[in-house]
């Protein structure tokens, strides 16, 4: 173990925690695109350099800003009045904790990983690139299909309602009888 | 302790932040940034087998990773636009309050 990675572990483990505890959105945010930061810092170690700055050109360049145009939206930005765990929080912690004991022992356990040496590879772009262009390119079709696909659904999703007054109308005829009580 | 048990760990432990956040926090934006954090462990899991693996020169791992990166963004992007239309519907993103089915 280097001293890199003990203190990008640290800074990502702390950051990932801050993310999940504070109260203000916009901070959970910031917290979250440093976890991704350090992510990316830790690939840069694992000798995946592309991979490395692929993290961050998608996750700190879109998935956080995404996040934070999200928590805009919905006015998540104001401090929340009310508690911002759920009620059962310790069965949340505990199936947690759990999980990671259960995947720690298997980790300590396990035969297979050994110390073997590192053989310093690295493989250039153009590896990458022959690789999904040859052996992969059906995969990298159909991601492309998925995005076009969940980008356009995304946008779909999030459309306002148009205030057109025949849709309106016929949607409130035909959802009378489905309306959500206002007073439970 | 070997280098890939500690990469192993680190993983582990992102994973189970990320599900304590998913399972604790009312916000569902929260929960989503959870789930990613989740993604992401299994991504740091992919690269670390890949470094250690006997034959790394073929980038499996590597372009395994790079579909799971799509794979994130489209989830992240729909489901952002989910949580959006919820908040249209019902004024909240709590998810303790968006309860309509519940018996």
């Amino acid at each position: 173990m280097t001293a890199s990675f003990v203190l990008l572990s640290l800074l990502i483990i702390s950051s990932a925690i801050v993310a999940m505890t504070l109260r203000n959105l916009v901070h959970c945010a910031l917290a979250l695109s440093l976890t991704f930061a350090g992510l990316a810092g830790v690939y840069l170690e694992l000798n995946a350099q592309f991979i490395g700055f692929a993290q961050i050109l998608i996750y700190i360049g879109a998935v956080a800003i995404l996040v934070v145009f999200a928590i805009l939206l919905t006015r998540g930005s104001e401090s929340p009045t009310q508690q911002v765990f759920s009620t059962s929080w310790v069965w949340g912690v505990a199936v947690a904790l759990a999980v990671f004991g259960v995947i720690a022992s298997v980790i300590f356990s396990s035969r297979l990983i050994s110390g073997q040496a590192l053989q310093a590879t690295q493989p250039s772009v153009r590896q990458i690139g022959d690789a999904l262009m040859t052996r992969f390119v059906l995969p990298l079709q159909v991601l492309g299909l998925l995005l076009t696909a969940a980008l356009i659904g995304g946008v779909i999703i999030a459309l306002k309602d148009k205030p057109d007054a025949e849709i309106t109308e016929a949607a409130q005829t035909t959802s009378q009888g489905f309306s959500r009580p206002e007073t439970k | 302790m070997t280098s890939l048990q500690a990469y192993l760990l680190l993983s582990a432990l992102l994973f189970a932040v990320g599900l304590a956040g998913a399972l604790t926090r009312r916000n569902a934006i929260i929960v989503l940034i959870g789930i990613e954090l989740m993604l992401n462990a299994a991504n740091l899991n992919f690269i670390a087998f890949w470094r250690y693996s006997p034959n790394p020169e073929t980038s499996t791992g590597l372009v395994f990773v790079l579909f799971s990166l799509g794979v994130a963004a489209a989830e992240a992007a729909v489901g952002l636009g989910l949580i959006i239309a919820v908040y249209r519907h019902y004024r909240t993103t709590s998810v303790d309050q968006v309860d309509t089915l519940k018996g």
